[in-house]
């Protein structure tokens, strides 16, 4: 798996319009991982970036899946995604 | 008819549940409140068959409450609530576009053991973006009868009502376990909506294109600004025909008294105290109507939840987040309904914050006081752009609601609701063609309220300041209008030592009492009072010219500048004891409010008077 390791980014400190699959959660904030698991993400399912706020690029708009959800970069921080 | 059966609605957000809820029970639902507690309850008898009782729970997305709304679903589900019983039954809408996420909600709800009918909602737009389901699959995989319907059609409602009777009549339902954890039930949520879908679907192609543009850097917030201003424009321009009709109607049925009854008290009574009270608030309905029916559509697209994301950069820096821009956005309607959105905001202290500045967002109760005050005092001219001079002050009294309640959220995170604030998390939905149901049975809610206050505590107000403006009856030889020797004059003179400073007479000063019942009563006190005090002619010129004549520019100003802060109507200060559970926070909010007023005022008088 550490092959795959330098591809890896968290998602928060992403550009808009970058893609890739989310790899797994950071499990220093298990409660938080479980809303944003209810929020609808999930491992192995496809994320884009797809808006950012036009004030400070914060918060972001994220496609996962096929829902579209809107988050802050620090709690997006908690998913990890292999760019694509 | 105790041995109804009680069906709970429940699903996701933005799932169409309440689209589904209103096909189902038509205009025949009930909303009330769940004594002591904060959240709506919403049921209506199923159509065609007045024994199944359903209840539109607020959306969850787990049995794991994040809200104070989703707690009720979640005891209401689990049979723990301290009111409502346990449902013999549960409907559960999933959206057939999403389905792995709605699923497993679905999968958790299974294991409850309760009977359940799945529908599977807003088929229509699934095959539209070619994704196939195999619903007979999808139903043995789960155990429980799967429906296909449209709610906005109101497709596959037949087949629903069925199933649900079909299932109340086998209440022994096996409950399912799909797993402990949430990744698990996520898993398995996966794993059936994989096995279940033939075809994987192509994605909403308007909802990305729309959000191009809507979420665009730049576009984004020009077009958020453009349409709140269109609204506030489209509220005076659309109402003012429909307002000239019923302004109209009230004049003749004066005139109709005065032509039958030639004087007399029971004259006074209908003209000043019932026509005069009343008339000049019902004349305000058109108006509110509207921004209600903006709010409406703007929900039922899905743009409210865009709206949201561009907002919540500002709201984070006063401490709150973009959530609390959506009952902030409906207090310009009405604080109350303000007020109880804010049950969605998770975080106790944002939640508080919330509640404490909703009154500042002008409500549509402030409406009339604006309209009156502008037109009698604000010139009716274009000014560049082709804007109405008139709209644009109106844009700047709601504008100034906004910075002072932004101010108060910033003062007041870092004082009294000092604490962590909640994060902003938030879907947003596929956008839809506007729901005219659904916004038809909201305008309809609306206009029942404002009628019924019309017809009670407007009219009561009416009546008594009628009967106080008018007793006790000035001595022989007096100088003065009569109704300086009633008891309104008596009062309105107390208080004019206090609003002296800021530029009241004791007429404004003795509206303002009745003002506390609800904000609107103000203007028809001020007609009331003035119709009585006044000659035969100011009462035909109307109370815009009345109040022309009567008042300076500066106390105009200052009176517009009051209602901005204005001390709260008794139904606010009422639904916020509910909501915070005791009299501390209605006090706090009331008192800060009145001491910002105050000093608002003084300043905006004593620079008027020194400059004008």
């Amino acid at each position: 798996m550490n092959l795959l390791s330098n591809t890896v980014s968290l998602l928060g400190t992403l550009p808009k319009g970058t893609s890739g699959k989310l790899y797994a959660f950071d499990t220093i904030d298990p409660q938080m991982v479980d809303r944003l698991r209810e929020m609808g993400f999930a491992e192995g399912l496809l994320i884009e970036l797809l808006h950012q706020s036009p004030f400070g690029g914060d918060p972001i708009a994220v496609r996962v899946g096929s829902m579209t959800i809107a988050l802050r970069r620090q709690q997006a921080n908690l998913i990890k995604v292999q760019i694509v | 008819m105790t041995a109804a059966s009680l069906v709970a609605v429940v699903g996701n957000p933005n799932c169409g549940k309440s689209a589904l809820f209103n096909a189902l029970t038509g205009l025949r639902q009930k909303v009330a409140n769940y004594p002591g507690a904060t959240v709506e309850r919403r049921s209506g008898p199923l159509l065609d068959n007045a024994n199944i009782e359903l209840i539109d729970l607020p959306g969850a997305y787990s049995l794991t409450p994040r809200s104070p709304d989703e707690e009720v679903t979640c005891k209401v589900l689990t049979g723990t609530h301290e009111i409502e019983q346990k449902p013999h039954a549960i409907l559960c809408v999933v959206d057939a576009t999403n389905l792995a996420q709605h699923l497993r909600f679905v999968v958790e709800l299974r294991d409850l053991g309760l009977p359940m009918v799945v529908a599977l909602n807003m088929v229509d737009l699934a095959t539209r973006e070619r994704i196939a389901i195999d619903s007979k699959l999808l139903a043995e995989k789960l155990g429980v009868p799967v429906i296909e319907t449209v709610a906005v059609r109101k497709k596959g409602l037949e087949d629903l009502k069925t199933a649900v009777f079909v299932a109340l009549s086998n209440p022994l339902t096996k409950a399912m376990s799909f797993g402990n954890s949430i990744k698990q039930r996520q898993r398995v949520a996966q794993k059936i909506a994989a096995d279940v879908t033939l075809s994987e679907g192509i994605g909403h192609k308007t909802t990305r294109i729309l959000d191009n543009t809507l979420l665009n850097p730049i576009l984004g917030p020009i077009i958020l600004f453009s349409l709140l201003f269109t609204i506030f424009q489209a509220v005076f321009a659309w109402a003012e025909i429909p307002m000239e009709m019923l302004e109209t109607a009230v004049g003749w049925l004066q005139d109709f008294f005065s032509s039958i009854l030639h004087g007399g008290i029971l004259l006074s009574f209908l003209n000043d105290g019932v026509l005069a009270g009343v008339g000049s608030v019902i004349v305000f309905l058109p108006q509110i109507l509207i921004l209600f029916f903006c709010i409406l559509l703007l929900e039922s697209t899905g743009y409210m939840a865009r709206a949201a994301f561009l907002m919540d950069k500002l709201m984070a820096s006063v401490g709150l987040n973009g959530r609390a821009f959506i009952p902030l956005l409906s207090s310009f309607a009405c604080a109350i309904p303000g007020i109880m959105a804010a049950r969605s905001i998770a975080n106790e202290k944002d939640r508080l914050t919330t509640i404490l500045i909703a009154p500042l967002m002008t409500c549509s109760a402030r409406l009339p006081v604006y309209t009156v005050i502008i037109a009698a005092f604000i010139p009716n001219e274009t000014v560049a752009g082709g804007f109405g001079l008139q709209g644009l002050v109106m844009f700047a009294l709601y504008l100034a609601g906004i910075i002072a309640a932004l101010a108060a959220a910033a003062i007041l995170k870092r004082t009294v609701t000092e604490g962590p604030s909640d994060t902003f998390m938030l879907e947003l939905p596929k956008y839809q063609s506007p729901n005219i149901r659904y916004i038809l049975i909201g305008l309809y809610e609306r206009a029942n309220v404002f009628l019924k206050r019309a017809g009670t505590i407007i009219l009561i107000s009416a009546i008594i300041l009628w009967a106080l403006a008018l007793y006790p009856t000035a001595p022989e030889g007096a100088t003065r209008p009569d109704i300086a020797y009633s008891f309104v004059g008596i009062i309105g003179g107390w208080l004019e030592v206090i609003f002296t400073p800021i530029g009241f007479n004791w007429e404004i000063s003795a509206a303002l009492v009745p003002g506390m019942a609800a904000r609107e009563v103000a203007i028809s006190s001020l007609g009331t009072i003035y119709s009585l005090a006044g000659s035969e002619e100011m009462i035909e010129a109307g109370l815009v010219s009345v109040l022309n004549s009567a008042w300076s520019l500066p106390t105009a100003l200052s009176f517009l500048t009051w209602f901005i802060f204005a001390p709260q109507c008794l139904s606010t200060i009422a639904v916020t004891r509910r909501e915070t559970g005791g009299w501390k926070w209605p006090i706090f909010m009331v008192t800060y409010l009145f001491i910002l007023a105050y000093i608002a005022c003084f300043f905006v008088y004593q620079t008027a008077s020194a400059l004008l």
